[in-house]
């Protein structure tokens, strides 16, 4: 089974990926997305360096919701802070934040979930893994930042990962 | 299709249309070659944007495809030429 | 297809359809107005989140009303960009970062280098 099926949600997700492009459960259909689900994953199996050991799916969907919520917030603060940009430049510089999680899955994931959310940019990564130098657009607590960056994000990755 | 909504749509597409003259802007004044490549990069955002409207307007699926596609090269030609200008042979 | 919409599918799939384009102006306005690269590269992210999730919800609303059933595919364009934008991204800001420290303008250090870090 672990031969055959290297990566079951891989496998899992390409074949949904395949009904829903298609938009059809026709049985050819599943069929055909069955094989893709099935194949891909053995041909690149060669690629993957290391396991993912994925822990917690609970935890992972609680992450989304969290990360779509502060997606809607700081966009509008963006927002606000661009159309108000004439009578308050937003204070906008670099911080240092210092990085806990160590699996380069994790890291991957928290370097998506910064930079899909508006307002931070991920800019560098120590080779040691253990400072992240990060670009925020209005940062008015530097260390009220860093810990709600902290607990909100890299904390439920880490129970994710590790 | 009602007018309200063929009339929002209209709005929408003169929105994003403005949206590319603002980018536009900036592709053409962009100080360094940085400011291009982030101005190419949103260009092709709003155009893909801009598809799936213009699907919704003509309520087709393959203008569904066609933003998919242009997602997919703009990300390829942005990433190509951000990773020519990470590996320095820009500036000699 | 001929089939009529109803009024209260139009009215949600109006307001999504105008509200992407108004983020995706405000990230265009953003690009122009901002002084520093770095600020300008986050008003580009209101389109790439929030105006693609508008879009492509107003896409899955119109069609599936269409359809009369679940038409989910345009979920796809949001979850690409949020794989591909990052990439973008954190590519265009290392460059960024790497050229200005070529050209020896204020940017920080580069975090790993301990030793010059030390020795500075």
């Amino acid at each position: 089974m672990k031969r055959l099926f290297p990566a079951p949600w891989l496998s899992l997700a390409l074949w949904l990926l395949w009904l829903v492009l298609n938009l059809s459960i026709s049985p050819g259909n599943l069929l055909l997305g069955a094989a893709l689900g099935f194949c891909a994953p053995l041909m690149m199996r060669k690629l993957r360096p290391q396991r993912i050991h994925i822990r917690r799916p609970g935890v992972i969907l609680r992450l989304i919701l969290m990360v779509g919520r502060d997606v809607v917030v700081s966009n509008l603060a963006v927002a606000w802070g661009v159309l108000n940009a004439g009578r308050r430049q937003p204070r906008s510089r670099f911080i240092k934040v210092p990085l806990d999680l160590r699996d380069a899955h994790g890291l991957a994931a928290l370097s998506m979930v910064c930079t899909v959310v508006p307002g931070t940019v991920w800019s560098e990564l120590a080779l040691d893994r253990s400072i992240l130098l990060m670009h925020v657009w209005d940062l008015d607590d530097e260390a009220q930042f860093i810990q709600h960056f902290k607990i909100t994000y890299e904390r439920p990755l880490m129970e994710i990962f590790e | 299709m009602s007018p309200l909504l063929s009339n929002a749509i209209v709005l929408t597409l003169f929105l994003f249309s403005l949206a590319m003259v603002f980018t536009l802007i900036r592709l053409f004044k962009g100080p360094s070659a940085q400011d291009r490549v982030l101005a190419l990069d949103y260009l092709y955002i709003v155009a893909m944007l801009m598809m799936l409207t213009l699907g919704i307007r003509y309520s087709s699926d393959t203008y569904f495809e066609a933003a998919l596609l242009i997602a997919l090269f703009g990300f390829v030609g942005s990433f190509a030429l951000a990773k020519f200008l990470l590996r320095g042979e820009v500036i000699e | 297809m001929n089939a009529q919409l109803s009024l209260w599918v139009e009215i949600p799939v109006a307001i999504l359809l105008v509200l992407s384009g108004l983020f995706a102006l405000i990230g265009a306005i953003g690009l122009v107005r901002m002084k520093d690269y770095f600020q300008r590269m986050h008003p580009p992210a209101l389109a790439s989140t929030l105006g693609a999730w508008c879009v492509a919800l107003a896409s899955i609303i119109c069609f599936s009303a269409l359809k009369s059933g679940p038409v989910l595919h345009a979920w796809l364009i949001p979850i690409l960009l949020s794989i591909t934008v990052p990439v973008t991204t954190l590519l265009l800001a290392r460059a960024a970062l790497f050229r200005k420290r070529m050209a020896g303008d204020n940017v920080p250090a580069e975090v790993s280098s301990r030793r010059t870090e030390s020795g500075s």
